[in-house]
């Protein structure tokens, strides 16, 4: 995210700073939301335009303001905050405004040294396949050619800001060419333009540039049983985990960003902590995608801006993440974008919202929490693009409620724009219950693996089973039937065997579909089954062996030959009882 | 740059003083001279060319005709090794009788590090407590607070862990401590012989709010450091309460919107930017933080031990002069339990399972209901769990707690009730017992 020098076109000097924002004097027209530099010593800090009061801008600083000095000098760029897109995105590190990290390390050792903007796109040779013949007329996200990217065809685009209808007059032929080299020279109306492999989309700004938005509709595989057989997400659709500290949202979502059946995965590492970004950077290029082939971290972006890193570029860092999803979206790709989490990006806006001296709203929220967190989700979606394909974008967002309670603002704007929500419960991960969304809380919109009827003949006896055990903390085990114990029993046995999956265990930790419809069947017939137990006792050791057998063949592999055995002696056991 | 002495404080509010001044950089550091002595000051705003600074030992006693002499750079620490053994307050003076140390000044409050220079944590602290070893198991690098209530044994916990744990250097950070607990502090370091390789920052109940502030910031500055020059460094930091409570103090003061009870709204980022110091170089040393964090009224949910859980890599909760194994939790435990003992993720997990049904046991019974045998099973098992595994006097190593684990097992359960695997029973299960 360069900034040409020529394309300064107003300067101004600084008036006022307080934390990380600062005010400033300006002359000319300056834009609201523009990018501005302030210059300390050497250094230029960059900022984006916030507000503009009396003839004085309000700058948020997206770096610390240590030594910022009244009087310092202010360069305007005229541009709105942007992020580049072009091939070799894919397998970066990039912070919230699309520095790329390891490249930074190279030049700047251990810390993050302020006011060093890199390239964000490296600059290499790609090989081009034209598509687009002169005389061709194409509109903005039109294909002109190809690149390979790992294992994707890049569709090289033309931009998504041109307008409206334009000729292609020229374009080069196939070849080796570098990611800046022009490409082709469209035309419209006498003005002519030329493409490269990037452009620029500023960031808060949704992509267009598609037929229509299409009913999500398809489910997006995570391998999480409870995820894809209770609580499904569909690709294109929205979904939200909120849960106290502890309760297992980041390990979820690295499962999620590992096991996904998507294209391309975005993670926003929006101010959280910087180690669990580390085991993603360090474990994503040893893991094979099993789609592809390659190395998980060539269909994975990394948008980190950990929580000890300015605060201001966590409040963009989403928005750079959504981008670079609907970019790829715009190819005919589907992109899940992860966020974690939306509730330090709230308190982002929060912090800037103090400072401005707004109003505040609950818990000291701006007013416009609610439209920010919609705006964000609706950025998800499932198109038809404009050559008939398909393409999604999926977003999932984890939120951390104060207190773990629900009833907090961010949370509860969250659950009004998005179609799934996977709580998770402190009482569950205490009794290591992972992973710990509550079944019964939750919900989701969603079409799932499993036939819906059978699904929700399970919630039922689960849904049973929660309130016996409830009226058995009151009436005792003694005071209960022996029918009402036993689906007690069956709901406890869904939830040791199906619910619960144990994310260490190199098998159970990812359970594809066919698997899930194959375990799904014989537990529904075990929950549907009337069985021959005398009494509370003989109930209780019975549903321990059958958890016990099912245990160990969640634990065999798939493709193994013990895997039948297992399941035949989980049969067995159900059969060998039902009266 | 000449120093200008400037001589008219035009305001004094809380701890905050303004002065018109120019060429004045923000978080610059100013020395302020009154009638009772000097003091450091930073500034903390600019509009124009009033400037407002927070005086370190107070604003109480400033006069509006003192003076105030701006350094010109900001608030910086002492780097070197002498100052192992030494102990200084929260504006980097000497606490003890040592002369006061001005070589080789490092900034405090530095630029975060970047990610792609940190690595995956590997390495295990053992801590001889099962309760930690076992069950949420210390992983070098690691940032973890221990979270209790006023009165717990909490600074004699950090103190014990601080000598057992194999490190090279020892940062003690205090805020707001009891003059005794110093002492305390002091004198076990002294005796187990830790002394030489601590450094300690203490703020007293009795100082300055705006010192305590200072005190994360200037231990985890020097902590750096040793770890960049290859040290295995563990900084305690006690009690990061009172620090918010500080950084709250502050806030109000300054007419901040509070977020929530009163506390500023990035309360989050400030704990944060803290905690994050924790790392482990690539290529260097590493630097551990163990805090303490008091919740007032037993309350999680209360924003600082909230804020913190958030963002440390789990927590140890202290309660009843035992560390809890429900809501403790060490996040990075599966980096480093995988290579211990094949048994030693499942069983910790199904101990802890069983423990939480003994616990429901509990609650029936306290209601008078008819104990079935299972109840009377998980009733033995609970009482033998907080004898041998979590009474905080054990000490003994992990493969040891392992094998007391399973012996509890045998002696309370058939096998198929413990819900293990069953190759692992094969292997584990004692042979006299079953």
């Amino acid at each position: 995210m360069s900034v040409d020098m020529s394309e300064v076109r107003n300067r101004g000097r600084v008036v006022s700073v307080n934390s990380n924002m600062v005010n400033a004097s300006f002359e000319g027209a300056i834009t609201k939301n523009e990018v501005a530099y302030i210059h300390v010593g050497d250094t230029r800090l960059k900022s984006e335009v916030i507000r503009i009061r009396d003839g004085v801008a309000s700058l948020q600083v997206y770096e610390m303001t240590t030594g910022v000095g009244v009087g310092d000098e202010v360069e305007f760029t005229g541009e709105l905050l942007s992020v580049e897109l072009g091939p070799g995105l894919l397998g970066q590190v990039y912070d919230g405004l699309q520095n790329p990290l390891p490249q930074l390390a190279e030049q700047c050792g251990f810390f993050l040294q302020r006011g060093v903007y890199l390239d964000a796109i490296p600059d290499k040779d790609w090989d081009f396949t034209a598509i687009a013949k002169p005389g061709d007329q194409l509109e903005a996200g039109d294909s002109i050619g190809w690149v390979p990217e790992g294992a994707f065809k890049h569709s090289i685009m033309v931009p998504f800001s041109f307008q409206g209808v334009w000729t292609v007059k020229s374009i080069v032929l196939s070849g080796r060419y570098n990611v800046h080299a022009t490409l082709a020279t469209v035309e419209q109306g006498g003005q002519e333009r030329t493409l490269s492999m990037v452009f620029d989309w500023p960031v808060k700004k949704a992509v267009g540039c598609y037929d229509e938005r299409l009913m999500p509709d398809e489910p997006m595989v995570t391998k999480i049983r409870i995820i894809d057989t209770f609580l499904p997400v569909a690709k294109g659709g929205t979904y939200c985990t909120p849960g106290p500290f502890g309760a297992g949202k980041t390990v979820l979502q690295h499962l999620t960003s590992r096991n996904a059946d998507v294209d391309i995965v975005i993670i926003a590492a929006c101010g959280e902590r910087a180690g669990e970004v580390v085991e993603v950077l360090k474990e994503f290029p040893e893991l094979v995608d099993p789609r592809t082939g390659r190395s998980l971290m060539e269909r994975t972006i990394i948008i980190c801006n950990t929580s000890s890193m300015p605060v201001a570029a966590r409040e963009a860092s989403v928005y750079t993440a959504a981008t670079l999803a609907e970019y790829y979206r715009n190819m005919g790709l589907n992109v899940l974008l992860l966020a974690d989490s939306t509730s330090r990006w709230a308190q982002a806006m929060r912090e800037m919202s103090g400072r401005l001296e707004e109003i505040p709203g609950e818990e000291a929220f701006p007013a416009y929490l609610e439209s920010r967190i919609a705006e964000f989700y609706e950025r998800a979606g499932k198109v038809r693009l404009r050559d008939g394909r398909t393409a999604s974008v999926t977003i999932g967002g984890t939120v951390s409620p104060a207190g773990g309670n629900f009833e907090e603002p961010v949370t509860q704007a969250t659950l009004k724009v998005v179609g799934a929500f996977h709580g998770l419960s402190r009482e569950r991960s205490d009794a290591r219950k992972y992973p710990a969304i509550d079944p019964l809380d939750s919900w989701s919109k969603y079409k799932g693996i499993i036939d819906g009827k059978l699904v929700g003949e399970a919630y039922d006896i689960l849904r049973h089973g929660n309130e016996v055990e409830q009226m058995m903390k009151v009436v005792g085990e003694e005071g209960t039937s022996l029918e009402d114990y036993v689906t007690y029993q069956k709901a406890e046995l869904l939830d040791a065997v199906y619910l619960q999956q144990n994310s260490f265990d190199p098998v159970d930790y990812a359970v594809v579909p066919d698997r899930q419809r194959d375990i799904f069947s014989v537990i529904h017939s075990a929950l549907m089954a009337d069985f021959d137990l005398e009494d509370k006792a003989a109930a209780r050791s019975f549903f321990n062996t059958l958890r016990q057998l099912f245990l160990d063949w969640n634990a065999a592999a798939f493709d193994d030959p013990s895997y039948a055995t297992l399941k035949q002696a989980v049969v067995d056991a159900v059969e060998g009882k039902r009266r | 740059m000449i120093q200008k002495v400037y001589t008219k404080i035009e305001s004094i509010v809380g701890n905050v003083i303004q002065v018109r001044a120019t060429g004045v950089r923000n978080s610059d550091l100013a020395e302020v001279t009154t009638a009772s002595g000097k003091s450091f000051a930073n500034v903390i705003k600019l509009d124009g060319d009033l400037v407002s600074l927070q005086v370190f030992a107070g604003a109480q006693g400033v006069s509006t005709g003192d003076s105030v002499r701006f350094l010109g750079h900001a608030m910086r620490v002492s780097y070197s090794p002498a100052l192992l053994g030494r102990v200084f307050d929260g504006a980097g003076r000497p606490r003890d009788k040592g002369p006061a140390l001005d070589e080789n000044m490092i900034e405090i409050a530095g630029p975060s590090v970047n990610p792609s220079k940190r690595v995956i944590p590997r390495r295990m602290i053992r801590t001889g407590i099962p309760m930690i070893d076992m069950f949420n198991t210390l992983v070098e690098s690691q940032k973890l607070p221990i979270f209790s209530v006023s009165g717990e044994p909490y600074n004699e916990l950090l103190a014990r862990i601080a000598i057992q744990a194999e490190v090279d250097i020892i940062i003690l950070g205090g805020m707001g401590l009891k003059y005794d607990d110093y002492l305390t502090f002091r004198s076990t370091l002294e005796k187990s012989g830790a002394m030489s390789r601590t450094i300690m920052f203490i703020h007293t109940a009795a100082d300055p709010t705006v010192e305590c502030t200072l005190v994360p910031d200037l231990a985890l500055a020097v902590a750096e450091r040793f770890a960049l020059d290859g040290k295995r460094v563990l900084c305690l930091l006690t009690d990061m309460t009172n620090y918010c409570d500080a950084q709250k103090e502050m806030a109000i003061t300054m007419d901040q919107v509070p977020s929530n009870r009163g506390y500023p709204g990035d309360l989050y980022s400030m704990l944060a930017s803290r905690y994050e110091k924790a790392v482990d170089f690539d290529g260097a040393g590493s630097l551990t933080i163990l805090g303490v964090t008091t919740m007032p009224g037993d309350d999680v949910t209360h924003p600082v031990p909230d804020n913190t859980g958030y963002i440390t890599e789990g927590q140890y909760y202290l309660r009843g002069g035992h560390i809890e194994p429900f809501g403790s939790l060490s996040r990075l435990k599966q980096q480093v339990n995988s290579s211990t003992r094949s048994d030693h993720r499942a069983l910790m997990d199904a101990m802890i399972r069983l423990y939480a049904s003994y616990k429901d046991t509990l609650e029936k019974r306290s209601m008078g209901f008819q104990m079935t045998d299972w109840d009377e099973k998980l009733l033995k098992y609970g009482a033998l769990f907080e004898e041998k595994l979590m009474d905080l006097s054990v000490n003994i190593p992990l493969e040891e707690a392992l094998d007391t684990g399973w012996r509890i097992l045998a002696s309370c359960f058939e096998k198929n009730e413990t819900g293990l695997k069953s190759s692992l029973i094969e292997e584990y299960w004692p042979k006299d017992e079953s």
